[in-house]
């Protein structure tokens, strides 16, 4: 187990000139060429950019799905790119939540199922899991559809499903990749509507990454990828 | 965690029952066959053991000419049956001497005709091969003396001849020799090597000598040794005893053979166990087969459920927990095909022995070997699909279409 100093004011996440290369020699393609990002606790972050512009790369970085060619990541301190692929897995099992593009539940699984299943990785019991996965699907708005499988959920609800399944293990970090991308706008809107909730009441930090500026105006912050760099970073009300 | 998995690994089988049939059909199959192999083996060999045990125990066989291999023999002097009483009274621990002389014979009774083995010898024969009479009577000292024209005769004979005629007493033509009917045999059905006991016809030895063989010779001696006794001496002392009595030089070899019957048995209960090894052997090909079959379909699942994978890793699971997801739905898939075919072949082998007239023996240790092989051939076969699953980069396998 990894040791982790909680009570120290230390970001919570901390990019030192990242860079990532996929591929050698002339076929060399630098997805990020130099990263410096800080993030703190209780932030709520949009990621944007170009396709290509290595926001992709730079957010399975952060979530500990992949390490940085140079420069170092550190997460509460510790730094990711010396662990292990376990250590690694360890620090997503308990820390870290992920609303993936697309939804990516767990077909011909019910609803309950899939939200129980990060707190089976977690080795939760039996009743408690269920009731915190019940009591999660009620915060996300599908109290009585608990049973029903993905195929037979509308995307909306799909997607509540996938942030139900990340936020029940109440993570200090929720990532979330285009959560919006297939959904209409009212239900974009009820989506980021949660998050900002999860964000202001849970204290959950956010880090979204989106396309679209309204979506990214619910956010405190705008990070702006270009060409494998962080070209804008900006808070709310001010610009650094 | 583990009956987590394995319940798992239970729902994801019942999403694609055909799927899940057709892959186990060959581990059915396979543990089916080796079973019922083993099953129907086991109740050859049993059957040739009480065989033997019912042929009367410490039984020597002396039969003339030299021993060249199985069943062959050449440079034959045949027995005259003062060989037999010089047996009887010179070597020691020596219970019972039977001569014999036999021959295919048809025999007649009113229009009914039957070929069967036509035996000269005396009662000591029943008692060589432990055998009594039903009904009727065994052969007077004056029958035998004077070679009287009398017969005892075996069920299948009886039945052939007689049907549901009264048969003691009746007259049967062998040949030339017409003889009274005076004793039935005890039915003892088929011996080792498959052949009907109760197809017999026994008549005294000088009766045989004079009526059908026309000379005084012996064609060998059956011989049981005394309770306790060694066989192994007995069989040396008559070996010793008839090479003195044929003037035979110490550079001259044996032209006879003294022969433990046990010997015989015991190769041929040899000969059941090794067929029933080499059939169970064929039989366990399937199952090798069948786990290639389980491999392909996991291999097909792994790639199907790619996706799935991903999730799981992203979430949390560690390569070790995605592997025995997989390898325990192997498994679970494999044993599962395990416990059909126990049960299929148990239900065949029941049948089969009734068909092929052997006794059911029912063998556990080979139920719950066949079954851990099942269980293994998961484990061997699911190993290989599981890893790949494992090793997986959740990037790759999320971005997966």
């Amino acid at each position: 187990m990894i040791a982790f100093n909680h009570t120290d004011n230390r970001p919570l996440i901390e990019l030192q000139g990242v860079t990532k290369v996929y591929g050698t020699g002339q076929a060399a393609m630098h997805a990020l060429r130099g990263i410096d990002l800080r993030i703190d606790e209780g932030e709520f972050v949009a990621v944007m950019g170009p396709s290509g512009s290595g926001k992709s790369t730079c957010m399975n970085i952060l979530g500990c799905l992949d390490t940085p060619t140079e420069g170092a990541y550190k997460f509460k301190g510790i730094e990711v790119g010396k662990l292990t692929r376990d250590q690694r897995t360890r620090l997503r099992r308990f820390y870290l939540g992920f609303v993936f593009q697309g939804f990516n539940l767990l077909s011909r699984t019910s609803a309950l199922e899939n939200v129980e299943l990060p707190l089976i990785y977690r080795g939760v019991p039996t009743g408690m899991r269920r009731a915190r996965a019940l009591k999660t699907l009620e915060t996300v708005g599908l109290k009585g559809w608990e049973s029903h499988t993905s195929g037979e959920l509308s995307g909306g609800q799909q997607q509540r499903v996938a942030i139900a399944r990340a936020m029940v293990t109440e993570p200090a970090v929720l990532f979330a990749d285009e959560p919006t991308g297939n959904l209409d706008t009212a239900r974009s809107r009820e989506i980021m509507d949660l998050l900002t909730g999860l964000n202001h009441d849970q204290g959950i930090t956010v880090v979204m990454v989106t396309h679209e500026m309204d979506m990214a105006a619910y956010a405190k912050r705008t990070v702006r990828f270009l060409d494998g760099l962080v070209a804008l970073d900006e808070q709310k009300g001010r610009t650094t | 965690m583990l009956w987590n998995t394995i319940l798992l690994a239970l729902r994801e089988l019942k999403r694609n029952v055909m799927r899940s049939v057709l892959t186990i059909l060959g581990i059915v199959i396979g543990v089916g066959a080796v079973i019922t192999m083993v099953t129907i083996g086991g109740g050859a060999t049993a059957q040739v053991k009480e065989q033997i045990a019912s042929m009367g125990s410490n039984l020597l066989m002396v039969t003339p000419g030299k021993r060249l291999g199985p069943g062959q023999s050449s440079g034959t002097v045949l027995f005259k049956v003062s060989d037999g009483e010089a047996i009887l009274r010179e070597v020691s621990s020596i219970a019972v001497v039977a001569p014999v002389s036999s021959k295919s014979i048809q025999a007649v009774f009113g229009n009914e005709n039957w070929s069967t083995t036509v035996t000269g010898s005396d009662n000591e024969y029943l008692k060589v091969s432990n055998r009594s009479i039903r009904t009727g009577r065994k052969f007077s000292d004056s029958e035998l003396r004077a070679g009287a024209a009398v017969c005892i005769v075996g069920e299948t004979v009886r039945k052939k001849l007689f049907g549901g005629q009264e048969s003691l007493g009746g007259n049967i033509r062998l040949e030339k020799l017409s003889c009274q009917v005076i004793g039935i045999l005890e039915a003892k059905g088929q011996n080792t090597m498959g052949m009907d006991q109760d197809d017999i016809v026994i008549i005294p030895l000088r009766t045989y000598q004079r009526r059908i063989s026309g000379n005084q010779d012996v064609a060998l001696f059956q011989v049981s040794v005394q309770q306790g006794a060694s066989t192994d001496k007995a069989q040396q002392n008559i070996r010793l005893l008839m090479r003195e009595r044929r003037h035979l030089s110490a550079s001259d070899d044996d032209n006879f053979n003294v022969m433990d019957m046990k010997e015989i048995a015991n190769m041929l209960t040899g000969t059941t166990q090794l067929l029933t090894a080499l059939l169970s052997a064929v039989a366990a090909v399937s199952l090798l087969v069948g786990g290639i079959g389980i491999m392909n379909i996991m291999l097909v699942s792994v790639t199907e459920r790619t996706r799935e994978i991903g999730i799981r890793l992203a979430i949390g699971a560690f390569e070790r927990e995605v592997l025995m997801q997989f390898l325990v739905e192997a498994v679970v898939l494999s044993s599962f095909g395990g416990l059909i075919g126990i049960v299929l072949s148990l239900t065949a082998s029941v049948w089969l022995a009734g068909m092929l007239r052997v006794p059911f023996v029912f063998n556990a240790s080979i139920v719950v070997v066949a079954f851990l092989f099942s269980a293994a051939v998961g484990v061997i076969f699911g190993y290989f699909p599981a890893l790949k699953a494992a090793r997986l980069d959740p990037i790759e396998a999320l971005r997966y279409e």
